[in-house]
């Protein structure tokens, strides 16, 4: 085991960061990233990690997130595509499968997607490299095959990993990651080979921490994503900030919480300078035009004795 | 290191869910359904009626509202106690003032040792719905079959004998299920199921005995949730459910009629500085028109008859 991940140099934000220019003079790259998963009723056991939290059937979990994809992905859709925001999807890929209907409702509306395992409720914790591979390929080829996209981007299914995860994705021909939440801007990823992106997710912006850990209020997330804007918003005049809201159907759209967060996304769009991006578009935009800047600027960390 | 190879087989991903129990679909591709004279909303009140022993093994959980500190927990086991000898009747005055007809999720314990309380409910037109034998007794994964069947047989027993009713619905404490509830309470002549919270609205659910209907019975619009769980304010509360009301009633103009359900613990919206919310939250609800105040059997049958 490492001490420090290795995968990011120090680049502290002091306000002489090489300059990101987004599209149109926006100050804002703003995207939103549903999380379309399928959870299995009756999961193989991980060693590392247990699916459920009551025995299974966990019939109060597994229906709460059955929720998402019977009900509650249709108001999340339309409150995003009634502000023209094209979602990027953190997709488990197995949903191509099982709920095809959904996949085409994306597609239609020029959705990316991107990947987020084969199932949640299956962890990458202690897979060896050749079965890391196959779960990548697996994505490379399901998403292919069903939505005729190249894959670019990963968010770790339920956020597991190896130590090999971001050599392999960047390997595979990713080009950006979700899974580090270390900056307000995107920045690159050190991998063995290739160039690999980290663009700014979020975990205070997720609605799985805003409702199931923090438990707060619907009109309390809407006044968390306004602010969180208008912050993002400001400081964007000087150099491009990225703002992403990670949404997952089964809570974002339960009847009682949807009008709050469309009330946000009208607050966020009816700004100018805001650019509705994908996570894709953000990751190639800062590949052209900031990554060489970047890694050039970014301080080599020296590991702390001890 | 690895996982087991098998760990990246998926034998059951396919079209549709992951198992046998129901069929997968979008609420919104289906027909709309009419709830009787044009109603658009039909609410659904739940309180519960519960027991919590003072003695909780909480095996293999403890379920929500169960008992805190070691033994005996004396002030929670009176707290929720309180529920049943003051809370609802003030649950009651509301619902009886604004013309709304309970359906009373029931611990079998509650029944036996609260006669008068049952009495009262079923007097006033309250269906009574069955919630297992009491709140230390959960049905789960791995559980003995025989004991499963002895509590599905002796909850719908004691119900019907107090209730005087055919006792259709069930709803399994703490929503915990083992892998052949559903079965067992087909069996024993229920023909609705509260447990999963996976729609807005009813669906065929199968079991060894036929379907039965799936009703949407709210974990999110439940005062447990909102007040205790997540530490909410009361207006908080009182803000969610017309939130929610709002939002299925404007579908409802153009998707079919829609399901308000409310999950009430009377230990907790029972409280003189709570019940004002609830009140509120009705009179907004009451307030509008085509909204059908209806117990469970009466939404079961009204759905069955266009969708069954």
């Amino acid at each position: 085991m490492a001490r420090d991940p290795g995968l990011y140099d120090y680049l502290p934000n002091d306000g002489t960061r090489p300059q990101i220019t987004w599209p149109n003079g926006a100050r804002v790259a703003f995207w939103v990233a549903p999380n379309i998963e399928f959870y299995e009723l009756d999961p193989p056991k991980n060693p590392s990690r247990t699916a459920w939290a009551r025995p299974q059937p966990d019939v109060l979990n597994y229906a709460y997130r059955d929720y998402g994809n019977r009900a509650g992905f249709e108001r999340m859709m339309q409150a995003m595509h009634r502000c023209g925001i094209r979602g990027s999807v953190s997709l488990n890929v197995a949903m191509c499968e099982h709920h095809p209907e959904i996949i085409l409702a994306c597609a239609e509306r020029g959705w990316e997607f991107y990947s987020h395992g084969t199932y949640n409720t299956r962890y990458v914790f202690n897979m060896d490299e050749a079965q890391e591979r196959a779960l990548i390929q697996d994505s490379i080829d399901t998403i292919k095959k069903h939505t005729g996209q190249k894959l670019d981007g990963w968010l770790a299914p339920a956020l597991t990993y190896t130590d090999n995860t971001l050599d392999l994705v960047a390997e595979m021909g990713l080009t950006y990651v979700c899974d580090l939440f270390h900056d307000d801007q995107p920045g690159p990823v050190k991998v063995k080979k290739g160039r690999l992106v980290s663009v700014p997710y979020s975990l205070e912006m997720n609605d799985v921490l805003v409702y199931n850990v923090n438990l707060v209020s619907p009109r309390r997330y809407a006044e968390i994503l306004k602010r969180q804007f208008d912050r993002l918003y400001a400081e964007g005049a000087a150099s491009g900030t990225v703002m992403c809201i990670p949404l997952h159907p089964y809570l974002v759209g339960q009847p009682y919480r949807i009008k709050a967060f469309e009330e946000a996304l009208d607050y966020i769009c009816g700004h100018d300078k805001v650019w509705l991006a994908t996570g894709r578009e953000i990751a190639q935009h800062f590949l052209d035009h900031n990554y060489d800047a970047f890694a050039h600027a970014s301080h080599a960390v020296v590991e702390a004795p001890l | 290191m690895s996982v087991p190879a098998d760990y990246l087989k998926y034998e059951k991903r396919r079209y549709g869910m992951d198992h046998e129990r129901y069929a997968w679909s979008q609420l919104h591709t289906r027909p709309p359904v009419a709830w009787p004279g044009g109603a658009r909303v039909a609410l659904w009140v739940v309180p519960a009626l519960e027991w919590f022993p003072l003695d909780m093994q909480g095996k293999p959980f403890k379920a929500p509202g169960a008992m805190v500190t070691s033994y005996p927990d004396l002030r929670h086991y009176t707290l929720r106690d309180y529920g049943n000898r003051v809370g609802i009747f003030r649950i009651m005055q509301a619902l009886v003032a604004r013309g709304i007809k309970a359906s009373v999720a029931t611990n079998a314990a509650v029944a036996v040792r609260y006669p008068a309380l049952i009495k009262a409910c079923v007097e006033r037109g309250w269906e009574v719905l069955a919630n297992g034998i009491d709140m230390d007794h959960l049905h789960y994964g791995g559980m003995d079959a025989t004991e499963e069947q002895r509590l599905v047989t002796e909850t719908l027993a004691i119900l019907r004998r107090a209730s005087g009713q055919k006792v259709r619905g069930w709803l399994s404490p703490a929503k915990s299920e083992s892998y052949a509830t559903p079965d067992l309470i087909a069996a024993g002549g229920c023909d609705y199921l509260c447990d999963w919270v996976n729609d807005d609205m009813p669906y065929a659910f199968n079991t060894a005995s036929g379907p039965v209907t799936a009703m949407p019975h709210s974990c999110d619009i439940d005062d447990y949730q909102i007040l205790i769980n997540n530490h909410h304010t009361e207006d908080d509360f009182r803000d969610a459910l017309i939130d929610q009301f709002d939002q299925l009633y404007r579908e409802s103009a153009h998707q079919g009629g829609r399901i308000m359900s409310i999950s009430l613990h009377p230990w907790i919206t029972g409280q003189p500085y709570r019940i004002g919310a609830l009140e509120a939250a009705l009179d907004h609800i009451m307030s509008r028109r085509g909204v059908w105040p209806a117990t469970a059997a009466e939404i079961v049958d009204a759905w069955k008859k266009q969708a069954g």
